[in-house]
This record gives C-alpha cells, structure tokens and sequence, in this order.
C-alpha cells in the first residue's frame, strides 16, 4: 500500500460548490464518510453561544421524510453509524457502514444536513440532555480547566474564548426558529468537502453523492471577522474551585501557531520534543517519571484555521500544583535556552515520519488525512512530501520556535479542583 | 493490492517452555503488532495487595540491564511505533505496533522484561505516587465511584469485587519485595501467550519468536484462583452520596461466563436493551438511539445516556446497565421505568427483526475490527484468556445460532431482582 497522494486520490467538484474526494480501498468490506462544511460557532454571537452545536445535534431529531426514531433505526440496524458536531471554525459530519449500505448513510446525511425540521417536542428534550451535560461539566475538573483556560488566552470577543458547547444560561435559551434560522444561513454546499475512503469505486461515490447533494444550492459563506490575538505578554492565572474532587486538572499555555503558519511544522517537532515522543515526552519525564507527580503530562499543539492553543496539561493531587507548573516552567526555559541535541531530534523526527504507516492503517484515518490536506489546502501530495519537510528542520528551527510561542514567564494557567487549603 | 493477494494464515502453537504463540498474517498495511498476554490481574489478588498486578505492569516500563528506563519508550517510538500496557481482571498485556519492517524489536523487549525487569527501589517509590495520582483521577469520576460500590457490593468474596487499580490504603502500603515476587511468581511462559498479527510470512515470525522466547525458563507452577462466588440470593442495593449536581444509576446482573451458551443470548439481549454499543467490544463506536433503553429512557425524558456492558472474563462476572440521570429527575424514576422493559423482555419474546439487527450489527463491527492489526491482536488474545481463539472465530455463527426463545429465557434466568445489585449516585450539590 502506498502513501494516499494526487495517483489514488480522486478530487471533483460538483457544480454547486461541493468538493468531492475518494480515495479507493477494497482490502475491507467497509466505508467511510467524512466532512465538513462552513457552520461553525464562530457564526454564532456570543449571547447565543452554544447554538451552532445545538443546531448540529439537532439536525438528527428528524427531517421533511423522516423522523428521529426512523433516522436511527434506519441507520443502527444494519451496524452503521452517522454524526455531526460542530466546531468553531466548521460543522463536521461522518459516517461509517459496510460498502452495501453508503448509499443509505449518504441520504441520511443528505437528509439531515438538508431538510432539518427542528421539532419542538425532540429539541426541548435535546436541550434538557444538553443542560444535563453542561451540568456535569461544571463538575469536570479538566473540561473546567480548559474552559478557564480559552478565556485567559483568547480577547473576550474572539470565539476561542467561548465554548463550543454553551453554557446553560445561553443554551436554555434557544428555541427551535434560532436552530432553524441558523440552518437556513449557514448549511450551505458553497465550502462544503465531502470525503469517501473505503470499498467504493470512486465513479460510484461521485455518482451517490451527486445524487444526494448535487441539487442543493446555497449562497457563498460569509467571511467571519477574527479579532486579533495578542500574545501574551504576561502571566494570567484563574484557579476554579471544585470541591470534594481528589485532583486537581492544569493547563498552561498560549495561542499558538494556525496549520498555515511558517512556524507550524517546526512547533509540531518542538511540541513532540516537549511532551509527546515515547511516554509525553520531556514533560513525562520530568513531571511524572522524575517527580512522579502526576499520571498524565502532556504537551498538545492545535493548529487548525486560527491560531488554536498549545497547551500543557497534567493532573495532579491539589497540594502539587506548584510544583507541577514549576516543572511545565522549567522544562518551556529548557526547550527555549539550549538547542536539541542531535540524537534527540532525530528520534523525534524519526517517529513523526516514521508513524504515518500507523496513521493511515485504518478508513478512517485515511479520510482524515484527506479532509486535513483539503482543509489547510496543503496539496494532495503533501503526505508524500512530509518526510522531506520534517527532515529539514533543525535544532535551531526548533530553538527559535519555541522562543516565538513558549514563554516561561508569560502565559495562561487555569487549575480547576479542590482547594489544597 | 487487491483482494486477491490478501491471504490470512492463523498459526496455532505452544513452545518447549509453555509459551503459546498464536500467528496471524494480515497485509492490508506495513504495519504489524505484537502482544504478550500473562494471565494474571486483579483476578489473583487478595486485600494487602490490591492493584499488585497493575503497578506491576508500569514497573516493567522501568528498565531492565539491556534496556534501562526510558529507553523502550524512545526505541519503539523512534521508529514510528505505538506502545502500551494493560492491566485488567484476568490479564496483563504489553504490545507494540510498529512499521511491519521493525517488529523484531517487540519481540527483543518483551522478551526481555519477561525475565529481567529491575524493580529498582526508588523506581518503586517514585512509581507509586503515579499510580496514586492515576486512582486520584478516576476518583474524580461520579461513575467511577458509583461502581466501586456496586462491584463491592454485588461480589462478596471472589476478587472481581475490588477495582484493578487497587484499594488506596495497599497502594500505600505495599513494598518492593511483594511487587518483585508478584512479578517472577506470574511472568513466566508457561503463564504467557504471544500473539502477533501483521505483514510478515507467519512462518518467519515463529522462527524470531522461537529465537527470542524459546530459551526462557519456563517458570514454575502458578498459584490457582479457587473462590467461587456464591449464588446472589436476594437483592442488593446501595448509594454512594458525592459531590456533583447529576445523580447516576448502576444496576448489575450476575451471568455465567463467555464460554456458557447464555452469553450469545445475552449478548442479542444487551444489543436489543442498549445497543450494539453494547457488544462493541470492537470499538465500532455505534449510536444506541434505536434500543429499547434509549427510548424509553433518554427519549422519555428521564436519563440523558444509557449503556450496557456484558465483559467476557474467566470467571463469572456481571451484566450491567448504567444510565445518566436527567437533570430534574430521580434515579428512582429512571430505576422504575428500566424495570418495566426488563419486565417486557421477561414475558414476551424479541421480534424477529431485533434479532436479524443485533446479528448484523456484530458482522458489521467484525468488518470494521480487520482493519486494524493492534484491534485483531487484541481479540486474538483476549479469546484466548476467557475461552480460546475458536471463540472469536465462531463469534458470528454462534451469535447466529441464538433464537428469540433463548433470549426470553435467558431474561428470566438473570434479571430477576434476587439476582441484582442496585446503586444510585447521588449528588450533593443538588440537594432540594
């Protein structure tokens, strides 16, 4: 099996603006769907937070021709499955199925994403579910955490600092005609990327998904204006007290480099460096191998449209968080102050190239590399040129990295847990 | 590569020493897995050392002479590989997936700390905060706490009864000495099984794990598990109080075990009440939103999830149901209305189409599972713990062979009320 490239990928676009992608695999009886179009939260304004995510649940609790119960039962009964979530940036849908039954899951997608109802009764009992969920949140001391986190790093008005999700106060109120209004503007085809990957022949997937999408027309997405993000340029604490939990959850970080950043691919080796390779990296080694604090500590880098987090994150009993945040500290002056020694990079670099083969074992890892090379429009071949780009990053790329984005005296920290007294 | 080229071999064998190797070739990707599987977990533990064989586990990624600490991490990753350990009720298992090129060093380091891990004592020390924080955070977790008491409750005596982690007081307590004799009384080939799925001829394979295994001493004999737990007569119920503002419900059935016919039956049964997330042991991650428990339960507006889990083991365990209270709701009320569709499965048989349904569903999460060479090893092994690799073979035609009758009796069997452990977590925060 070779690397998916521009040979076995095939890229159409429908007339309504659709981007079709198929990518062949007949080594297993299955198929996957997945995809993406222009409907995220940040379309959403800040007092109706949560709606683009509640339009997304939403969508499946029936249509023009079926309705909630149908739409599952249709879909469960022959082992397949569906979803749609939003993000901030994009909603994103998927399915799974044995290759006989893609036709189903595509009308079903088709149909939700298309010709959503929003009725009353199946939305005030989604929103009963949704509050039970944001409830239990609340009381989620790394959901928490990182909630505090986004605000401390991202300026009030930039939809990174809200949640995805809501929050109960927003979320209780919207009704039905919100829901529906936010499908009617903002489910378009125009931005919208569909990718198949499994046992299909791509002319039949083009042709399935043309029958299911191709007479949607749609207007061109809105551009969204993205306040800036400022660095941060000094520290920013929140501590949020859950009472009566045995640890305590911290993330430190800062905004870090978007997917089209220079920086990007040089942050993704300095992140690996810092608390990815083997067992989470330097930061395993310190914070939990070393000082055995903690069970996890781990450093994970974003990316994505904007300039999402790069974060630190470890849990830890309340009376070690100093020490924990010393360490996180510690370790961001080490990466910044003394350059990589060279057997170090190489195995790092050696295990992002290396592992590709593990990421692209699966249907739906395949799809999601496509999705990501459509997505930050990196070019079909770019998994084959990544060996390449990763090995011409050098210690000092890595270096001047981490001294762009890590700081160790300025950054967000937010711990949510128990008070340690 | 088409279809055509593929060609699946299982190669079933037990070395000199004990080992059973178990081989399967899959070329769908270069890449390929290798497991080892000891039976022994929390299963073999006693109170005084609760979680023995969990902390074992992490002990082993502390270094022997060959590779001290930190340097497996970094050699499996440094070619691209994924690595792990997992401790459960009945076993602890160790893997490596890497690039099908660079598999024989899965073999060189399990081969390796199957004889000559270290346990060095302040790696013991530093080790046993970490696992402290890992029981922490899980603490953390209303649901997590919920099962501890029903599991205590619903067994009495066999082991099962107490979670792999370990109770908190033998974790600070236990010592070096206890760990080490913990380790050589159960790492032993006559104790282990390797397994290794992948892009190799299955022929080459056997002969590198003969190099590397087949000179280990085969161990000596190990201690048998003898408790039996005795018939539940009579319900149990019990109620954590916590922190929180959402109460959670947990009900528990003993059933036999996956080599008794009666787990196929229920196995339709668990499809039929909570989905085919039920039998998802393939990580099919399927919706549940057309079982019964769903809809009367999430779309009757009293829970917000529900789920249930019926785990293969050696001895016989428990089914059992979990559900998320909806807010404004009581467990009692999601309690009361779970009982009315036991009830119904009780007095009138399934449709036939539930049945062809469940069927289905397992073939589809079967298909889905080939894709993966780590999720096949893992069900190569596990069958092999619990039952053999039959079991996983004749999954399907056995799950075929059950009738909607089976599933009314066996229904009747083990959801009485005399056969179940009842728990409610209640929140404090939600006081009225």
């Amino acid at each position: 099996m070779s690397i998916p490239g521009p040979d076995d990928i095939q890229r159409y676009t429908l007339p309504n603006g659709i981007v079709v992608l198929v990518r062949e695999n007949f080594t297993s009886p299955a198929v996957v769907v997945r995809g993406y179009l222009p409907a995220g939260a940040c379309y959403e304004r800040s007092e109706q937070a949560g709606l683009a995510a509640f339009t997304a649940d939403a969508v499946a609790r029936g249509t023009a021709k079926r309705t909630f119960a149908h739409i599952y039962e249709e879909v469960e009964s022959v082992g397949a499955s569906f979803g749609v979530s939003s993000g901030v940036h994009t909603t994103g849908f998927g399915g799974k199925s044995l290759a006989e039954d893609l036709p189903l899951v595509l009308d079903v997608l088709a149909d939700v994403l298309r010709f959503p109802t929003f009725p009353g009764d199946e939305v005030a009992r989604l929103q009963g579910e949704i509050i039970t969920a944001l409830e239990e949140r609340a009381h989620n001391t790394s959901a928490m955490a990182n909630l505090a986190f986004y605000e401390l790093a991202y300026p009030m008005e930039h939809p990174y600092a809200r949640s995805v999700s809501g929050y109960i106060e927003t979320v209780r109120k919207i009704t039905p005609s919100d829901l529906a209004e936010f499908h009617a503007t903002r489910y378009t085809p125009q931005g919208m990327v569909i990718v198949v990957v499994g046992a299909v022949k791509s002319d039949e997937a083009l042709e399935r998904i043309g029958q299911a999408f191709g007479d949607w027309e749609g207007p061109a997405p809105q551009p969204v204006d993205w306040p800036q993000v400022p660095k941060i340029t000094e520290v920013r604490e929140r501590f949020v007290p859950i009472h009566g939990k045995m640890q305590a959850d911290i993330v430190l970080g800062y905004p870090g480099p978007a997917r089209s950043s220079p920086d990007y691919l040089d942050a993704v080796v300095c992140n690996t460096i810092l608390g990815v390779f083997g067992l989470m990296g330097r930061l395993g080694d310190t914070v939990r191998d070393s000082q055995g604090l903690a069970y996890y500590s781990y450093s994970r880098l974003d990316g994505g449209l904007g300039p999402g987090p790069w974060r630190i994150v470890a849990g830890v009993h309340p009376t070690n968080v100093e020490r924990a945040v010393a360490g996180f500290r510690a370790e961001i002056r080490r990466i910044r102050e003394q350059p990589v020694d060279e057997v170090e990079l190489a195995e790092n670099k050696s295990f992002i190239t290396g592992s590709l083969p593990l990421r692209l074992e699966t249907n739906e890892g395949v799809a999601g590399a496509i999705v990501n090379m459509e997505r930050y429009g990196l070019g079909l071949d770019y998994l084959q040129r990544y060996a390449a780009l990763i090995a011409e990053i050098d210690a000092k790329r890595v270096q001047e990295v981490a001294r762009r984005w890590l700081d160790p005296d300025a950054y967000a920290l937010a711990v949510a847990g128990p008070p340690s007294d | 590569m088409n279809e055509n080229e593929r060609e699946d071999h299982l190669l079933n064998t037990t070395l000199s020493n004990g080992l059973k190797v178990l081989i399967k070739e899959s070329h769908i990707a270069p890449v390929s897995s290798f497991w080892v599987w000891y039976q022994v977990g929390s299963r073999n533990e006693h109170l005084g050392i609760t979680g023995i064989s969990h902390w074992v586990e992490h002990m082993l990624f502390k270094g022997t002479p060959t590779f001290p600490k930190g340097m497996v991490d970094r050699l499996v990753a440094r070619e691209g590989g994924v690595f792990n350990g997992m401790t459960w009720y009945d076993f602890t298992a160790y893997f490596e997936t890497l690039p099908a090129e660079r598999i024989g060093l899965a073999l060189q380091i399990e081969a390796d700390r199957m004889e000559n891990a270290l346990f060095d004592p302040d790696e013991v020390e530093a080790e046993r905060t970490v696992i402290i924080s890992e029981r922490q955070g899980s603490e953390n977790d209303p649901e997590f706490l919920l099962g501890l008491e029903v599991m205590a409750t619903a067994f009495h005596v066999h082991p099962y009864g107490v979670e792999t982690i370990g109770c908190m007081s033998d974790l600070e307590t236990m010592t070096r000495e206890q760990l080490y004799r913990h380790y050589r009384t159960y790492y032993a080939p006559r104790n282990a099984l390797a397994v290794a799925v992948g892009d190799f001829r299955a022929e080459e394979m056997l002969a590198q794990i003969e190099q590397h295994f087949g000179s280990i001493d085969a161990g000596s004999d190990i201690p048998q598990v003898r408790v039996v737990e005795p018939p539940q007569r009579g319900e149990r119920r019990v109620i954590r109080e916590g922190e929180g503002s959402t109460a959670y419900l947990q009900i528990v059935f003993h059933v036999p075990t996956a080599r008794e016919p009666d787990f196929f039956a229920l196995t339709v049964l668990d499809a039929v009440l909570t989905g085919a997330s039920g039998i998802s042991f393939m990580g099919g991650g399927l919706t549940n939103k057309s079982s019964r428990l769903y809809r009367t339960l999430v779309a009757g507006e009293l829970a917000t999830e529900v789920s249930g889990s019926l785990i293969p083991t050696v001895d016989p365990f428990v089914y059992s149901l979990s559900a998320v209270v909806r807010a404004g709701r009581t467990p009692a009320e999601v309690e009361s209305a779970l009982e009315t569709e036991i009830d119904r499965l009780q007095s009138e048989t399934i449709s036939a189409e539930e049945l062809e349904k469940a069927i289905k569903q397992a073939k589809a999460q079967f298909a889905y599972s080939s894709e993966s060479v780590t999720g096949q090893a893992f069900w190569i092994g596990f069958s092999e713990i619990f039952a053999d690799y039959g079991w996983f073979e004749d999954y399907i035609a056995r799950l075929s062979a059950v009738t909607v009758d089976d599933v009314l009796r066996v229904a009747q069997t083990y959801l009485r009320p005399s056969n179940r452990t009842v728990g409610w977590y209640l929140p404090e925060n939600n006081r009225q």
